[in-house]
């Protein structure tokens, strides 16, 4: 018997000194003349790619808005118009940003804590916004609310009724909605995958405990998502702030409803120097925002993998 | 009876999880619910814990009828089959959530769950998380959890499952020894005949949602009443044409279960067999396996095949060796039931079973009951 | 092994109404999804459907929509493609290679999704202009980019690099490095082993980046209509901006017509993904 064991042992150590030697050449191949070259030609091509596509037009935008000075610069991005813009924006996200939060936590938590029909088909629906031109989100407001829209009657007389002059395509209410449109599925999706990957155990021995609803959010549900919730904040955040083809079909009044990226598009667009480059003053100050936003996004995104 | 049900049923969809389910449970006893995969026994104690709705049927605790109870009102622990602890709450959190929730004083509450870490052991880990203890640490939590709010019944969902072989063992006995020392009501779900054999005081076999028997481990064991039962327990060989064994006739089976315990082999001059060696016919070793304190011997009798344990301490045998070979008994079975058929050469003879040790067979190991 | 998988599955399903909350976060699911995205969109369709096949047959097969259609296609196709590429390369070179700055570099590769595309727009316009930085670079080979379809597809190009990174990146990590060791143990070369072993093990992934990158391009507004000049003589203009357009004219019908062929074909694309990931899925799951 021990001879056999010893037996064993010697066949062992062979065939572990074999692998190693095959580790070793393997190592060799990597560290070959071939290897290093396909390293070093992968690095530069990914670096020139992202250098020219990304970075160079970052900082052209920060180049062109200084190009007439500091005070000119200043100067664009405190009209009127531009601080009208600001706060049309904010409010759009703000809004946006809380509505999709709460649907975000409220749809995921019915997607993945229940069994229910449909619900591959309720996922697809929640994802739609995500597969649409923004501009037929803003197409598709006007066709409910502008003055072909059905939902306009009913408007009307609730308008009439309370003695309120409400209206949403082309005011702010429509800016908003379709803010609310295009960033619907963001919270949303980044929570699902995180709720069905935690399981639902945890829930069940609360509830079993005598839990309530909100008692199992808040206590057991809440600290599992946090951070995903922060990160889907954050992404819906970004492109509330600089969606531009919906809001642009829904708001046609500068300085009324107008969002950056509208004054932005005006500004370019009136064509003179002067204007273009406070179009990119305007434009510096949503390209510091999604350069925060990448930064933050980073960050959450290496505590979610975490 | 403490717990009751009586003709539940429940279907997933085309699937029966449980056909006419009936079981009586006293007060204080420690039952286990054993069965395969999808034999419809964690069902069965979910439904219990009203974790699942059963289509038809009542259950009854402590003589009130729960069906429409919500399962936090019916005064139950249950223990998870991966704890499902509170990643995010310290263990003296864990405990204490149950009690919470009832609004106890927070020194109650202090004094409670300083009382069951002091009983399961785990003085000192009150400030870690779940992530930081060990399987057996975590299922120690999850019991102290699970009793904190003094449940009159506790649930255990495949306790052990998470656990690593080596330290399963001991956390039996410690499981049992607990459960003992709180006097509570248990069901575990297991699906390890060794883990049932050694920690219940009675088992509930489960098969295709079907209660296949209830009894104390060794008469499961010796007195199995199905065909279900008879080959899931032990370590169990189907034979067909079971007739051509010396000392069988053929009867209305659809064939028959062989132990390796009900089989004898031994060597031609062995003496103590002098008197029956005409009542055995010749076995042919195709295998041995060490077993650690045994060998397990494969033999060839007229192209049946058989299977025996041989004690280390006997006189060394060979493949290829032709020995002689008895069969004791066997469990004949139809499609409903196990009969139990003595070796009938013998029984004249007057001839007595020479092995005292039954054994169950689980995990490559042998336990004795 | 099937079977008991599947019945787990079915315990843990029924398992799941212990939860609470389910008629209240269903019913609000529901109701937010129909007032806020079902409803506007139906409003769409019934407009469409409100045409004559034969008003609709002809606003659709009008040469611009028709050179629209065209030309968002043609250019988001291009894009996609060059993206899968480039999506390759970069994905296995922040998989697979430590060098300074990795991170940054990877943390970059989100910057189309951050910066309004707006704001991309007229910087990618702007930059590439027989004036800008690149473009008058360019201008001395005598290649025009702005106001092209070259022009174009780079704006598309910048918008679609993060979906194929992004789809491809996550399965290059869990790639196990074991299927690539047992073919060069096999004698397998580098280069037989990228192409036969690694590639094929990408393509769903790349498949999928592919499509989302496509879908995209295809309803891109924001950063494409300041570089392709939307020049209806050279065929510049985008279905997006064709859509624009007819809003601007108030000519409803016009709008909602392409809306609803659009519409048809992200659908089409979205399929495509789905049928991607579900075979995807299935293959892995065999093994």
């Amino acid at each position: 018997m021990s001879e056999i064991i010893s037996d064993l042992n010697t066949i062992d150590k062979e065939s572990i000194r074999i692998a190693k030697k095959y580790k070793q050449k393997n190592k060799n191949a990597a560290g070959s003349k071939e290897g290093t070259f396909t390293k070093i030609a992968f690095i530069s091509i990914s670096l020139i790619f992202v250098v020219l596509m990304l970075v160079v037009p970052l900082i052209s935008v920060v180049i062109n808005s200084l190009k007439l000075g500091l005070a000119f610069y200043i100067e664009s991005i405190t009209t009127e118009y531009v601080i009208s813009a600001i706060r049309i924006t904010l409010l759009a996200t703000v809004i946006a940003v809380i509505v999709n939060t709460f649907f975000g936590i409220v749809a995921s938590w019915a997607i993945t804590r229940f069994n229910f029909k449909g619900k591959q088909i309720l996922t697809t629906l929640i994802d739609i916004p995500f597969s649409v031109s923004p501009v037929i989100a803003g197409l598709s407001y006007i066709m409910t609310f502008g003055r072909m829209g059905w939902a306009t009657p009913i408007l009307d007389t609730i308008n009439e009724a309370l003695g309120t002059d409400i209206q949403i395509a082309f005011a702010v209410p429509g800016v908003v909605l379709a803010t609310i449109f295009v960033t619907f599925p963001f919270v949303s999706r980044e929570l699902i995958p995180v709720l069905n990957a935690v399981g639902t155990d945890e829930e069940q021995a609360a509830a079993l405990m005598g839990a309530g609803g909100l008692t199992i959010f808040r206590r057991i549900t809440f600290p599992h998502i946090k951070w995903a919730l922060l990160y889907g904040i954050i992404l819906c955040t970004a492109r509330a702030l600089g969606e531009f083809g919906a809001v642009n079909a829904l708001s046609k009044t500068r300085g009324g409803t107008f969002t950056l990226p509208l004054e932005i598009d005006a500004l370019y667009l009136s064509g003179s120097a002067d204007s273009i480059t406070a179009s990119f003053a305007v434009s510096s100050i949503l390209v510091i925002i999604s350069v925060i936003v990448l930064i933050l996004r980073n960050i959450v995104e290496y505590k979610v993998k975490k | 009876m403490y717990l009751e049900l009586k003709n539940i049923n429940k279907k997933y969809g085309d699937y029966k999880a449980s056909d006419d389910v009936n079981i009586q449970i006293e007060k204080g006893s420690l039952v286990a619910l054993l069965g395969p995969s999808g034999s419809g026994k964690t069902t069965i104690l979910r439904m219990i814990a009203g974790l699942e709705t059963p289509d038809s049927g009542d259950i009854i605790i402590d003589g009130v009828r729960v069906n429409d109870i919500a399962p936090a009102e019916r005064g139950i622990g249950f223990v998870f089959q991966n704890y499902a602890l509170f990643r995010y709450m310290t263990v003296y959190d864990n405990i204490a959530f149950g009690l919470e929730l009832k609004k106890v004083k927070k020194s109650d509450i202090r004094k409670r769950v300083n009382e069951l870490i002091e009983l399961t052991g785990l003085k000192g880990l009150e400030h870690r998380y779940p992530n930081q203890l060990s399987g057996g640490q975590r299922q120690r939590v999850a019991f102290a959890r699970a009793l904190a709010p003094n449940p009159s019944l506790l649930l255990l969902d495949e306790p052990f499952a998470a656990i690593d072989a080596k330290v399963r063992k001991e956390l039996r006995s410690w499981l049992r020894e607990m459960i003992y020392k709180v006097g509570i009501t248990s069901i575990f779900v297991t699906h390890d005949q060794e883990e049932a054999v050694e920690v219940a005081d009675e088992i509930i076999v489960t098969n295709k949602g079907r209660v296949e028997q209830i009894g104390d481990p060794v008469s499961i064991y010796k007195e199995p009443e199905t065909p279900f039962v008879s080959e899931f327990i032990g370590q169990s060989t189907l034979i067909k044409n079971y007739y051509k064994l010396k000392g069988f006739e053929q009867g209305d089976y659809i064939g028959a279960i062989v132990r390796p315990e009900f089989v004898e082999a031994f060597k031609r001059d062995n003496s103590d067999f002098a008197d029956v060696i005409d009542s055995s016919e010749v076995g042919t070793v195709t295998d041995i396996l060490f077993r650690g304190n045994s060998l397990e011997v494969r033999l060839d009798v007229n192209g049946i095949e058989l299977t025996t344990h041989r004690s280390l301490e006997r006189r060394p045998i060979y493949i290829g060796e032709k020995l002689r070979v008895i069969v004791y008994r066997l469990f004949a079975v139809d499609e409903h039931r196990a009969y139990l058929l003595e070796n009938t050469e013998l029984q004249k003879k007057g001839f007595k079973d020479r092995r005292l040790d039954t054994y169950i067979y689980n995990e490559n190991k042998y336990v004795v009951i | 092994m099937a079977k008991r998988t599947k019945t787990l599955e079915l315990h843990i399903k029924k398992g799941k109404r212990v939860i609470p909350g389910f008629g209240l976060t269903l019913g609000i699911t529901i109701a937010m999804v129909s007032v806020l995205i079902l409803i506007p969109l139906a409003s769409v369709l019934v407009y469409s459907l409100s045409l004559s096949g034969e008003e609709f047959w002809q606003i659709i097969t009008s040469a611009n929509v028709l050179y629209a259609f065209g030309t968002s296609i043609l250019c988001s196709f291009i894009a996609a493609v060059i993206n899968c590429i480039f999506g390759v390369i970069l994905a296995w070179t922040l998989v697979r290679y430590d060098f300074p700055g990795k991170r940054i570099l990877d943390g970059l590769i989100e910057l189309p999704f951050a910066l309004p595309t707006a704001v991309a727009g007229i910087t990618l316009s702007k930059l590439y202009s027989n004036k800008g930085a690149i473009g008058s670079f360019l201008d001395k080979f005598g290649i025009a980019v702005s106001y092209t379809h070259i022009g174009l597809t780079i704006a598309l190009i910048f918008i679609g690099i993060p979906f194929v990174v992004r789809a491809i990146q996550p399965v290059l990590e869990k790639f196990d490095s074991q299927y690539e060791e047992a073919a060069y143990s096999l004698g397998a070369s580098k280069r037989t082993t990228f192409i036969r072993v690694t590639l094929p093990e990408l393509r769903p992934a790349m498949l999928t980046g592919f499509g989302l990158a496509f879908a995209r391009g295809i309803g891109e507004y924001g950063s494409v209509i300041y570089i392709s000049g939307n020049s209806e003589k050279k065929h510049t203009q985008v279905v997006s901006y064709v859509i624009m357009q007819k809003l601007n004219y108030l000519d409803y019908s016009a709008a909602t017509a392409i809306a609803l062929v659009m519409l048809i074909i992200s659908f089409i694309v979205l399929l495509f993904i789905n049928i991607v990931q579900i075979r995807q899925s299935q293959r892995t799951n065999n093994v």
